[in-house]
């Protein structure tokens, strides 16, 4: 009993919705070679009053953000068209513009929101693109980004992730004596419109989203130990669905939804499991002396990736669910681990160790080539935006945990500093919608 | 204390085969005390012929001697051991106290999970006061910050497990022992090198009262 109350105590449960601003700023640290110029003219509010946001300024810093656009300053634009017939090309022309995005914000009926959209070829004069995007003024930078989406999804022949989440546990340390405090976020992908869903004094770590992104789950210390719970994200309900002895942790969620890996020891030493969500029943697919953790899934449900020092060193296996046949993938350096597998099925981002730094390193499964992505220290927990256009990790800036993020060609880097406290295990969210 | 030390024998005889790795235990408090005073002798050789680390070798040697003087104290008490309840509760007190002055973490190397000799003179202090009373313990593994989290987290267990097992072959039940890994989340120095990687490649002993 004594041991509940103290549990109950240090679990400082807040499902509070925090609208600060944001916690996470974005430093552009690297672009492409040879970006695309961009104009995103600010949009024409056609409501009374000044506009509720600067839609057209969240879509240029999506841009910016991929690396493979260069924005056109606002300072430098001749003028400010909202339609086609305000368009002259030659101003744009002047400015070495390639593409020019015009548009109109306007408020519609029960508090609704309308982003109709121009995009122009300045050098062919020609309007190549136009479209709308509608929904709650409260979610203005969400339409923004769908906008964002739709334009880069069009240059480029790759969809969008803009109009995403990211989860990313903070941690503000405690002072002298007193305990850390952990919060468990979710943001938007630029790190916009912070909500805090959880705050603990004890650990949370491993954050997972659900492949419908309207769940996610989590380990989490409140018991006093390491504990599986999944929350709901709309209602906020959660759930512990494991509290075995010994570890309990690294939750993957299937690609259908249906069945989750994860991480237990309860029979002397961490090997994968994976739990039926529907009857809760467990089936051990490792069974070995050695650590087996970071389960992974492969896209099509049929396989997971895995690490395991069952060799000595840790290493990436890759298990097949039908024949539960597993070999090694990974063969460079002493230290390969936490895979996340991209949408394509080929490409596979890792922890990997070399001369003592560890870094973040891609695998073509394909050609088995690694390729190292990040010049820092202590670089961990890699996630694929579901495009697989970038990957969002953690690293270090002096003694703080800071969130950065580096193109899957390793051309265009950026880096998301907190506000306050380390930041950390960021996961990208799927993609919100079908389309 | 007779009885003790015949039952701390017949654990021994029973899992000796399985002892491989782990230096020899030994069984009785004045075994014990050898044990120390060689090593704090040991220590104290140590600090005079490094010129690097003398000043935390140093500090180590008066941590042992002092744990020694601690022990030294205990095993006079032992020897001097009556029947009495009160005195048995003295000698617990006594033990319980000698443990403590050794501290309550364990530290590794890295990307071990092996006891240093000094965690094992240290944990056989904790063993002997939890074999007179009937305490419980939490024993709570941590690592560096560096490698991945998930896997830090099954290192740390690993480093919890080991201390476990050493104390379930030297007598201690299996169920007055919880073994908890934190990996990396719970640092006790925040900034990275050796000399704050040092401090949390750990296992803390916390002792639970029943």
């Amino acid at each position: 009993m004594k041991t509940l109350a103290v549990a109950l105590l240090n679990m400082c449960l807040l499902l509070a919705v925090m609208n600060a601003r944001a916690d996470l700023t974005i430093e552009i640290t690297k672009g492409m070679d040879n970006p695309t110029a961009i104009a995103v003219v600010p949009f024409a509010w056609q409501g009374g009053g000044a506009a509720p946001e600067d839609v057209a300024q969240v879509i240029e810093s999506d841009m910016l953000r991929s690396g493979q656009f260069a924005p056109v300053a606002r300072t430098d634009m001749l003028g400010l068209p909202s339609t086609q017939a305000e368009v002259f090309y030659r101003d744009w022309r002047a400015l070495d513009t390639e593409y020019l995005l015009i548009g109109k914000a306007s408020p519609q009926p029960n508090k609704g929101m309308r982003l109709d959209y121009e995009l122009f070829d300045v050098l062919r004069q020609t309007r190549v693109f136009s479209g709308f995007e509608s929904g709650p003024a409260s979610d203005a930078r969400m339409l923004a980004h769908r906008v964002a989406d739709k334009i880069y999804g069009h240059l480029t022949g790759v969809r969008g992730a803009f109009a995403t989440r990211l989860l990313y546990v903070s941690v503000v340390r405690g002072g002298a004596g007193n305990k850390d405090y952990y919060r468990l976020t979710m943001s938007d992908s630029d790190g916009a419109r912070p909500i805090v869903l959880l705050e603990s004094r004890e650990p949370l770590l491993a954050p997972a989203w659900a492949p419908d992104a309207l769940q996610i789950a989590y380990v989490s210390f409140e018991t006093g130990r390491p504990a599986i719970f999944r929350q709901d994200l709309a209602t906020g309900k959660r759930e512990q669905l494991t509290n075995f002895k010994g570890l309990n942790s690294a939750p993957a969620w299937s690609p259908d939804g249906k069945t989750m890996a994860m991480v237990l020891s309860k029979d002397g030493n961490p090997d994968i499991y994976l739990m039926d969500l529907a009857t809760r029943q467990l089936t051990n697919i490792t069974r070995n002396y050695a650590i087996e953790t970071e389960p992974a899934w492969m896209p099509d449900g049929k396989a997971l990736l895995f690490t395991s020092d069952r060799g000595g060193k840790p290493q990436i296996y890759r298990y097949e669910l039908a024949t539960g046949a597993t070999k090694r993938i990974t063969f460079e350096g002493t230290y390969n681990a936490r895979a996340r597998v991209a949408q394509d099925g080929r490409n596979v981002v890792l922890v990997h160790q070399k001369e003592g730094s560890f870094n973040i390193a891609l695998l073509d499964l394909v050609t088995n080539r690694l390729q190292i992505l990040t010049a820092t220290q202590l670089d961990e927990s890699p996630s694929i935006a579901p495009n697989g256009s970038m990957v969002l990790y953690a690293t270090k800036s002096g003694d703080r945990g800071i969130l950065a993020a580096v193109s899957v060609d390793g051309g265009a880097k950026f880096r998301l500093p907190s506000r306050e406290g380390d930041v950390r295990e960021p996961a990208w969210s799927p993609y919100l919608s079908a389309k | 204390m007779v009885t003790l030390s015949e039952r701390q024998i017949a654990r021994y005889n029973l899992f000796k085969p399985a002892l491989r790795n782990v230096p020899m235990k030994h069984v009785s408090v004045a075994g014990k005390l050898v044990t120390l005073l060689l090593s704090a002798a040991f220590l104290v050789a140590c600090s005079g012929s490094s010129t690097k680390e003398d000043e935390e070798a140093a500090a180590a040697a008066a941590a042992a001697a002092a744990a020694a003087k601690a022990a030294q104290e205990a095993a006079a008490a032992a020897s001097a051991s009556s029947a009495s309840a009160s005195a048995a509760d003295a000698e617990t007190q006594r033990l319980m106290e000698t443990a403590a002055a050794y501290g309550n973490v364990f530290y590794f190397a890295y990307d071990s999970s092996n006891l240093t000799p000094e965690a094992i003179t240290a944990l056989d202090a904790h063993i002997a006061a939890l074999n007179t009373n009937n305490n419980s313990v939490r024993l709570e593994g941590h690592t560096d910050e560096r490698g991945t989290r998930e896997y830090n987290l099954a290192l740390g267990e690993r480093r919890s497990n080991t201390v476990r097992d050493y104390m379930i072959l030297n007598g201690i039940t299996a169920y007055r022992i919880e073994s908890i890994s934190y990996g990396e989340e719970r640092p006790i120095a925040y900034g990275s090198g050796e000399t704050n990687w040092a401090q949390n490649r750990r296992v803390e002993l916390v002792v639970v009262s029943n």
